[in-house]
């Protein structure tokens, strides 16, 4: 009846000469409050501070720490682990861990090698098809993650063991001396060449890991493929609905981070000159980079976080194992303090996501 | 909205089918949307409304039964086929991602990238021509207390979210738009606006699917309204020839249509 639809109106006359404004808030912000949103606004500031701060700590205690070798010695050293950070950085905006990573990146390495020296492949064929299976092996993790649906951690964790394994048997534990590389497939090892402005010594791998970082801020940011990885890991089920194709997202994305472990096996090879699949990597690689990633304030819960921070974490690792070394303490006082870092970031990330609340 | 019996259905569903293990959701259910109306379902909870919907925006697939739009039939593996389509929907959770700018969110799987060379090649957005798109469209929808257009949606409050929501839907929807409760989390003030922005996108000729609750909302804005019940549509009546205790009644099952003899 008319009359009906009339009077569902009604009740809404008390709205005449009500405010136009909609619901307005004036709350006083506290210094801490204004903090706590600011770091949720800029998440990689964390552990920039945190750098800094090292940075001027070593500066006093050792007057060695400012040298341009210190310097360049602590991104040599943290070259590797960085590029498997980009990998990890990735996986972990989607709400997912990779525990292969190291696996993924020794073993490339191992098919480099072995592909060159026992069937005889030209290196930088071999290398493709290095960097080719690595890419592979990260497929078939996103596949099992995204199609059988299978959590990351436990995905990963057997592949993990399948591709160590595998690496083993394959190279029948041999390694390839880095005499035998440099005469023969010099390409292996490109990624440890320098250059010496100055006399300081800068490896190839280092611009390698500062352009990776920067062109994945770059896509991650600019790019609509970016905003969809962090789409996928924020609420998987409204990406969906919003129109991301949430699947062919994350196969991407380990798939990626596969190509990156397999670029960073690359270039373990120059950095280290020969092939070994008992590469230190292949264990620590995963704890290695889920710790720069933790301590570079990325979310494990995904979908928040900058690749730009997990390269200070990165950086804070280098910086506390040199300086701690120079100092002269106990080696076991980087992992003490590590330690309290990562617990310390996770917090510190509690705390800012309580500002959204 | 009289004569519409000559008028070919833009969005029509036949016999749909939806079973979730042994519950089944749909159960033959017809549903039919004219050119330009506003068209609102009502239901009791879990009477399948919400499958009907997922069905029709491409969300679930359906076990059998087919979907036509403007006569073609048509199949949506995804929501991104059916927003192909010109169908936007907004949906109960709303969809949106917590820590991503309204930008980002409006935007969501169709993206303005930067002309020339930075566009093409290096896939770079275009930000300030989204910025500026988003901050229009949810003026005209009256949400101007949004100081920053890329403060995350998770900052905003719960009536903010649904109505970047609907404006999201409002300003891509070309063919259909369907809203899921659009005022449910929504203050008088704001239920208000989603209403009169329902109005506003009929009038630019764009039919509304409505599901909502609110049988004073549902009366004041729709022109045919369908009754859901177990599963499939119960009848369709007209919000002048039967009151709003009337269209309860049959939703609940109290009372039966005249001319629906089949008991439930």
């Amino acid at each position: 009846m008319a009359s009906d639809a009339k009077s569902a109106t009604s009740f809404e006359e008390g709205l005449k000469g009500a405010s136009e404004k909609v619901a307005e808030f004036h709350e006083e912000k506290s210094a801490l409050k204004r903090l706590q949103h600011w770091l949720h606004q800029t998440p990689s500031a964390v552990p920039m501070i945190v750098l800094v701060v090292a940075l001027i700590i070593f500066g006093f205690l050792s007057e060695n720490f400012f040298k341009a070798t210190t310097l360049s010695t602590i991104l040599q050293q943290i070259a590797i682990v960085g590029i498997i950070g980009c990998a990890q950085s990735l996986v972990v905006l989607t709400a997912g861990i990779d525990l292969s990573v190291g696996a993924i990146a020794v073993f490339s390495s191992v098919l480099m090698g072995q592909f060159t020296f026992r069937y005889g492949i030209p290196a930088p064929m071999a290398i493709g098809l290095g960097l080719a299976l690595g890419t592979l092996m990260g497929f078939v993790n996103g596949w099992l993650v995204a199609k059988i649906k299978l959590p990351p951690f436990i995905v990963t964790l057997g592949t993990w063991q399948i591709l160590l394994a595998s690496n083993f048997i394959f190279s029948a534990n041999e390694t390839i001396r880095s005499s035998d590389i440099a005469a023969q497939a010099p390409s292996l090892q490109f990624w440890g060449q320098s250059i010496q402005p100055g006399g300081v010594k800068v490896l190839y791998a280092v611009f390698l890991m500062v352009a990776l970082v920067a062109i994945m801020a770059y896509v991650l940011r600019q790019t609509a493929w970016g905003r969809h990885v962090y789409a996928v890991g924020d609420d998987p089920d409204a990406a969906e609905l919003a129109g991301v194709q949430t699947k062919r997202v994350l196969i991407q994305v380990y798939a990626l981070a596969g190509f990156f472990c397999a670029i960073a096996g690359w270039v373990m090879i120059g950095r280290f000159g020969s092939v070994s699949p008992t590469a230190s990597t292949g264990q620590l690689g995963n704890i290695q980079s889920i710790t720069a990633v933790v301590i570079g304030g990325i979310s494990l819960f995904g979908g928040r976080g900058s690749i730009v921070g997990m390269f200070f974490g990165a950086l804070i690792v280098g910086v506390f194992e040199m300086g701690l070394k120079m100092v002269g303490t106990d080696p076991q006082w980087t992992f003490f303090l590590i330690g309290l870092l990562i617990i310390l970031a996770v917090a510190v990330d509690q705390w800012i996501r309580k500002a959204s609340a | 909205m009289t004569g519409q019996t000559s008028v070919e259905p833009i969005l029509k569903a036949r016999g749909l089918v939806k079973r979730y293990g042994k519950v089944t959701a749909l159960d033959h259910c017809d549903f039919e949307l004219y050119p330009g109306e506003i068209l609102a379902v009502i239901g009791d909870n879990g009477a399948g409304k919400s499958s009907l919907i997922k069905a029709l925006s491409g969300a679930v697939q359906p076990d059998e039964g087919e979907i036509t739009l403007e006569g073609k039939p048509v199949h949506f593996s995804s929501p991104l086929e059916a927003r192909g389509h010109g169908i936007e929907c907004v949906y109960q959770t709303l969809a949106m991602s917590p820590a991503l700018s309204i930008a980002d969110n409006m935007f969501m799987g169709r993206e303005l990238r930067k002309p020339g060379i930075m566009g093409s090649l290096f896939r770079q957005l275009d930000r300030p021509a989204m910025e500026s798109f988003a901050r229009q469209k949810l003026n005209e929808l009256g949400l101007m207390t949004i100081q920053n257009i890329n403060q995350p949606v998770e900052t905003l409050s719960g009536g903010q979210r649904q109505g970047v929501a609907v404006a999201r839907a409002a300003a891509f929807g070309s063919k259909v738009v369907i809203l899921d409760e659009p005022t449910a989390a929504l203050g008088v003030k704001e239920s208000r606006r989603v209403l009169e922005l329902i109005r506003d996108v009929r009038s630019r000729g764009i039919p509304i699917i409505l599901i909502s609750h609110n049988m004073p909302h549902v009366f004041e804005v729709a022109d045919r309204i369908h009754i859901h019940r177990l599963g499939k549509r119960l009848c369709v009546i007209k919000p002048g020839d039967y009151t709003m205790s009337d269209a309860v009644a049959f939703m609940t099952g109290a009372k039966l249509p005249e001319g629906v003899t089949e008991a439930a």
